[in-house]
C-alpha cells in the first residue's frame, strides 16, 4: 500500500492503495465515482473510459502509480464542469440513445474527447475514434447521430 | 387503502458514507427522472406518499410517482410501462417520476422481463391501475364539491368541474381518494382515444444514465460491504477436488477463502436454476483489486466429474437430466451433430407423404446449417449484492424473473419466503443471461458465511467461461422439386447440443402438402440458457437462407416467393397447429417490399430479405451489403415489424435498431469454441462483438399500424436479421453462408 495524491475532476484526493491498482478500481472502490464502469478489465470494451489530461483512456489499463500529477476527468466531472449537462450528454438525451445504458458513460467520455480534437468529425473519424467502445445493445447508429448533433450544437 | 409514510427517503436513497477518499456519499437511485428539478427535489424530500394502489403514489404537494413492475435491462420498460398507467391516470407525464418496483410479485401481479412478454402481460393490469386511481381521485373531488362524477373532467393531473369552474390537483385529492373504496369496474380507453400511448417519449432514466448515476448492481454499496469473487473449474466436466489458500490469505485486504456448494445435493432444479458448476471457491476481501490479485494465489486441484443425473422440474413436468462426464470440444460436437443428421430423428410433425414425394422428385436440394455456442456477454458483468441476517435476506440483484428464484433461495439458503427482500437493479444488458440467477444464491452463501454484506462480482472471464450459452445447433433443410418446377415436399431435420431448435409448427409448415420435421438432442455437460429469441435465432437463419436458395433454384423472386407461399398457407393451410398468422406475415413482407423499393432493381445494390415470426410478433428485414477489402459493409437495413399496438415508438425503434445490430454482429462474428472442456474465448479481446465501424450505416424501421394488443419486441426482430444478412452476402460474394459465424467462411475466401 502507498499513499498517493490524485487530481480527479478538479479536486485533490489522497488514496492509500496498492500502486498497481488500476485507476478504474480506485475511482469505483475508493472514491465512489461509479460512473466509470467495469466491462472487461483488459482494455477491450471502453466502459471504463476516462480522460487523462483531456485525452480518452481506458482506466482499467492505467495503474494508479502512473498518474502522478496528471488530471483525471470522469463522467461525474463532465457534468460538473459545465454546471449542467454537457452538450454531448444533452445530445444523448435528445436522440434517446441508451438502451441498458451501461456502456454509455464510456461512450460519452470517448465522444467528448473526440470532439475536443475534431470539433466536426466525419462518420469515418467517429468509427475510428470510438472503435474501442462496445455497445452490446447495439446503439451505434444513435451514438453516431448524437456525436454529429453535439458537434453541430457547439459550432453554432 | 394504506398510506405509506416517508417511504421514499427510507427505501429509495440508501445514503452510505465512503470508506476512504473525499468523505463522499453514494446514493443508489431507484427513482428515475427526466423531470424538472423541482419535481425531483420535492420527490426526494417528500415526507408522505399516499398510495392509491400498487403502482401509484402521490404526495400532498402533487408529485405523482408511478412504479415500473418489470426488471429493466434496456427494453425501456421504465418508460413504456408507466406510460400505460398514466394513459388512464392522466397525470402530467412530463412531471411524473418513475421508480423501479422492488420484488413484490403479488403487488405487481407480474414481474417478468423475458420472452418478449412484458408488454402483453402489463397491457390490461397497468391501464386498469391508472383508471382505478383516476376514478378515485375524481370521486374525492365530487364528494368535496358535492357534484356528480359525470360532470368532472381530468387533464394533466387536475380534476375540473367546468360548471362551477372549480379545480383541484391530484395532490390535494390524494388523501381523500385513498380512503375511498376501490371501484369495482373501470372502463378503459379505446386505442383511438389514447393521447400518451403511441406517442414517442424519451427514456425517463436517460438523465441518470448519461450522468453516470448509481443504477446497476455493480454500483451498489453499503456500509461494511465486502467484495467477493468465485473461482470455478477451468473446464466443463471438471469439479473442485481441494484447494490451498495459504498464500492468498496472506495478501492484503483478504478476509477469507472458502468453498461453497451452490445447490444442495438432490435439489430439484426449476427451469431457471441452471448453473455450470456447483462447487466454487469464494475469495472475500475489502476491495476488488485486492480480491482479484489474491485469487490468483489460490492453488486449486480439479478432478473430472462422473456422469450424474439431476432432477429438473421445468416446462412439461419433472424429469431426470443426464450430465455426462468428459471433456467436450467444438470439433467433436460438429462430428456428433453431423452423425445425428445421417439418421432419422424423432418425428415432430408429418403431413402427407413426404417419402413418396422425395422418391418421385425430379430434383432435390439439400442444405445443412450450423451454429456455435454464443455467450450472452451483457455489458455489465454478472454480480449480486447479498446481506443475510437473522431478520431478513436482503438482495440487490440483476434478475429478469425474480419470482423464479424464490424457491431456489428458500431451498438452498434455508430462508423462508417472507424474509426475502430484493431490490431489482437496472441491468447492464441481459439477453436471457440474467434469467438464470444462480449468482443470487452464490452471493447469499457467501454473505451467510461472512455474516456481512457482500457484493459478488464476476469478471468478464468468469462470466464468459461459465456456460449458460446459446446452444450449438445443426439443421438440414431438404426440398423435393417436380418436373414442373413445383416444390412438392419439405423435410427439416435438426437438433443441438444439448437441445435443438426445430419449430415444427412454424412456417413453412402449413404450406406444403408433404412435410416432415424431425429433431434430436445430444446431452452435454456444457450448460445452456435462453438467448434472445431462443431457438428462433438459429432456425430463422437456416430457414430463411434455404427459402432464398429454393426461390433461386425454381427461378422466383425471393421476396415474392415468400408471399406466394404464405398466401397458399392462408388459402389452404396444410395440417393442424400452424402457429403463425399468414396475413400478418404477409403484412410485414409487403411493408418491407414497399419501404425498401424492392422492385426497383439496382445492380449495384446487393440485398437480401428474410422474415420470421416468433414471440407473437412478425418481423421482416431487407439488408444491403457491399464488400470492402474482403469485409462486408452493411450500408442499409429496412425493417418492417408487426408487434401490435406500439406503446412508445421512440423506444420501440431503438429496440429494433439494437436487434438488427445484434443480429448482424452475432451472425458475422459470434461464436464460443470449446476445447478440452474449456471455453476458448475468455474475454472481449478474444470473443468478437460488433463494434462501431461494423454497424450498419443506416436502419429504417417501420411498424405495421394496427390496434392489436401489444406483443413482444425485444426478441422478434432479431432472428430474421441472420437470414437477411446471409442472403445479402450471397448477392455480394456469390457464396452461400451455411455456418455461423459467417466470418469464418468469408475469410476462407
Ligand atoms: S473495462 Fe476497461 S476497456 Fe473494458
Ligand atoms: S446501451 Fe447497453 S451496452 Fe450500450
Amino acid at each position: 500500500m502507498s499513499k498517493m495524491n490524485l487530481k480527479v475532476n478538479g479536486k485533490q484526493y489522497e488514496v492509500d492503495v496498492d500502486p498497481s491498482t488500476p485507476v478504474l478500481w480506485v475511482l469505483r472502490d475508493h472514491l465512489n465515482l461509479i460512473g466509470t464502469k467495469f466491462g472487461c478489465g483488459v482494455g477491450s470494451c471502453g466502459a471504463c473510459t476516462i480522460h487523462l489530461n483531456g485525452r480518452a483512456l481506458k482506466s482499467c489499463q492505467l495503474p494508479v502509480s502512473a498518474v502522478g500529477t496528471q488530471a483525471i476527468t470522469t463522467i461525474e466531472g463532465i457534468v460538473a464542469e459545465m454546471g449542467e449537462l454537457h452538450p454531448v450528454q444533452k445530445a444523448w438525451l435528445e436522440l434517446d440513445v441508451a438502451q441498458c445504458g451501461y456502456c454509455q458513460t464510456g461512450q460519452i467520455m470517448a465522444a467528448v474527447a473526440l470532439l475536443k480534437t475534431k470539433p466536426n468529425p466525419t462518420d469515418e473519424e467517429i468509427d475510428a475514434a470510438m472503435t474501442g467502445n462496445i455497445c452490446r445493445c447495439g446503439t451505434y447508429i444513435r451514438i453516431k447521430a448524437a456525436i454529429h448533433q453535439a458537434a453541430k450544437s457547439s459550432t453554432k | 387503502m394504506e398510506q405509506s409514510q416517508n417511504n421514499y427517503s427510507r427505501r429509495s436513497f440508501l445514503k452510505v458514507s465512503s470508506l476512504t477518499g473525499g468523505g463522499m456519499m453514494i446514493g443508489f437511485s431507484w427513482l428515475a427522472n427526466l423531470v424538472p428539478n423541482e419535481a425531483l427535489a420535492s420527490a426526494a424530500t417528500a415526507k408522505e406518499w399516499i398510495q392509491l394502489n400498487g403502482f401509484i403514489q402521490i404526495t400532498p404537494d402533487n408529485v405523482v410517482k408511478i412504479f415500473n413492475p418489470n426488471p429493466e435491462f434496456g427494453t425501456n420498460v421504465m418508460t413504456s410501462l408507466p406510460m400505460m398507467v398514466n394513459e388512464e391516470l392522466q397525470a402530467d407525464w412530463s412531471k411524473v417520476v418513475v421508480e423501479m418496483g422492488d420484488y413484490d410479485t403479488p403487488r405487481f401481479k407480474s414481474q417478468f422481463t423475458g420472452g418478449s412478454r412484458g408488454m402483453a402481460q402489463a397491457w390490461k393490469p397497468l391501464r386498469t391501475a391508472g383508471a382505478t386511481a383516476r376514478l378515485m381521485l375524481m370521486q374525492a373531488a365530487a364528494n368535496e364539491w358535492n357534484v356528480p362524477v359525470s360532470e368532472l373532467t381530468v387533464a394533466n393531473g387536475v380534476v375540473l368541474h367546468k360548471a362551477s369552474n372549480k379545480s383541484l390537483n391530484f395532490g390535494a385529492l390524494a388523501t381523500a381518494a385513498s380512503k375511498l373504496p376501490k371501484p369495482e369496474k373501470v372502463e378503459l380507453k379505446k386505442t383511438t382515444e389514447f393521447s400518451l400511448i403511441g406517442t414517442p417519449q424519451k427514456n425517463k432514466v436517460g438523465k441518470d444514465i448519461v450522468s453516470g448515476d448509481s443504477l446497476f448492481t455493480l454500483d451498489y454499496k453499503q456500509e461494511g460491504m465486502l467484495i467477493a469473487m468465485a473461482i470455478h473449474p477451468p473446464a466443463f466436466g471438471m469439479k473442485l477436488k481441494s484447494f490451498d489458500a495459504t498464500e492468498a490469505l496472506k495478501m492484503p485486504g483478504i478476509k477469507a477463502v472458502f468453498d461453497i456448494q451452490v445447490y444442495k445435493d438432490g435439489y430439484t432444479r426449476a427451469g431457471f436454476d441452471t448453473r455450470a458448476f456447483n462447487k466454487l471457491i469464494a475469495v472475500v476481501g475489502n476491495s476488488t483489486w485486492e480480491v482479484l490479485n489474491a485469487r490468483k494465489k489460490v492453488v486449486a486441484q480439479w478432478e473430472p466429474i462422473e456422469t450424474t443425473k439431476e432432477m429438473v422440474a421445468a416446462w412439461g413436468g419433472k424429469k431426470e437430466e443426464t450430465v455426462p462426464a468428459g471433456l467436450e470440444s467444438t470439433d467433436d460436437h460438429m462430428k456428433q451433430m453431423y452423425a445425428m443428421q445421417q439418421k432419422p430423428g424423432k418425428i415432430l410433425r408429418k403431413d402427407g407423404n413426404p417419402e413418396a414425394a422425395f422418391a418421385k422428385a425430379k430434383k432435390v436440394i439439400e442444405k445443412t446449417y450450423s451454429a456455435p455456442f454464443l455467450s450472452h456477454n451483457p455489458m455489465e458483468p454478472i454480480s449480486c449484492f447479498a446481506h443475510i441476517t437473522d431478520e431478513k435476506a436482503f438482495f440487490v440483484a440483476p434478475i429478469q424473473i425474480p419470482d423464479m428464484m424464490k424457491q431456489n433461495i428458500m431451498a438452498n439458503l434455508d430462508i423462508p419466503a417472507d424474509k426475502i427482500e430484493m431490490k431489482l437493479a437496472r441491468m447492464g444488458g441481459g439477453f436471457g443471461r440474467r434469467a438464470y440467477g444462480h449468482y443470487i444464491v452464490e452471493a447469499g452463501h457467501i454473505s451467510k458465511k461472512m455474516k456481512a454484506p457482500v457484493k459478488l462480482i464476476y469478471t468478464r472471464e468468469d462470466d464468459m467461461t461459465n456456460g449458460i450459452y446459446r446452444p450449438s445447433y445443426m439443421v438440414t433443410y431438404k426440398a423435393a422439386i417436380d418436373e414442373n418446377n413445383n416444390v412438392t415436399a419439405i423435410s427439416i431435420r435438426g437438433g443441438g447440443i444439448p437441445e435443438g431448435a426445430v419449430h415444427e409448427n412454424r412456417f413453412p409448415a402449413g404450406v406444403f402438402e408433404n412435410y416432415i420435421a424431425e429433431g434430436w438432442d445430444i446431452p452435454s455437460n456444457i450448460t445452456i440458457g435462453a438467448f434472445r429469441a431462443p431457438g428462433s435465432n438459429f432456425i430463422a437463419a437456416a430457414e430463411q437462407s434455404f427459402i432464398d436458395e429454393l426461390a433461386e433454384t425454381i427461378g422466383k423472386d425471393p421476396l415474392d416467393y415468400r408471399i406466394e407461399l404464405l398466401k397458399k398457407a392462408k388459402a389452404n393451410p396444410v395440417g393442424k397447429n400452424n402457429e403463425y398468422d399468414a396475413d400478418r406475415y404477409i403484412g410485414v413482407l409487403e411493408l418491407v417490399k414497399e419501404k425498401s423499393n424492392w422492385t426497383k432493381k439496382d445492380k449495384n445494390v446487393k440485398r437480401g430479405v428474410a422474415a420470421y415470426f416468433c414471440h407473437s410478433s412478425y418481423a421482416a428485414h431487407v439488408v444491403d451489403v457491399t464488400m470492402k477489402n474482403g469485409q462486408p459493409v452493411v450500408d442499409n437495413v429496412v425493417s418492417a415489424i408487426d408487434c401490435g399496438f406500439i406503446v412508445n415508438p421512440e423506444g420501440a425503434k431503438n429496440m429494433v435498431e439494437g436487434a438488427v445490430v445484434d443480429g448482424i454482429g452475432n451472425a458475422l462474428y459470434g461464436g464460443m469454441r470449446i476445447e478440452k472442456g474449456a471455453a476458448v474465448q475468455k474475454n472481449l479481446n478474444q470473443y468478437r462483438i460488433i463494434r462501431h465501424k461494423e454497424a450498419p450505416k443506416n436502419i429504417d424501421v417501420h411498424f405495421v399500424k394496427n390496434s392489436i394488443d401489444p406483443t413482444g419486441l425485444g426478441e422478434p426482430p432479431f432472428p430474421p436479421v441472420f437470414g437477411a444478412l446471409a442472403n445479402a452476402l450471397y448477392k455480394a460474394t456469390g457464396k452461400r453462408f451455411y455456418n455461423q459465424p459467417f466470418i469464418n467462411d468469408l475469410n476462407k475466401g
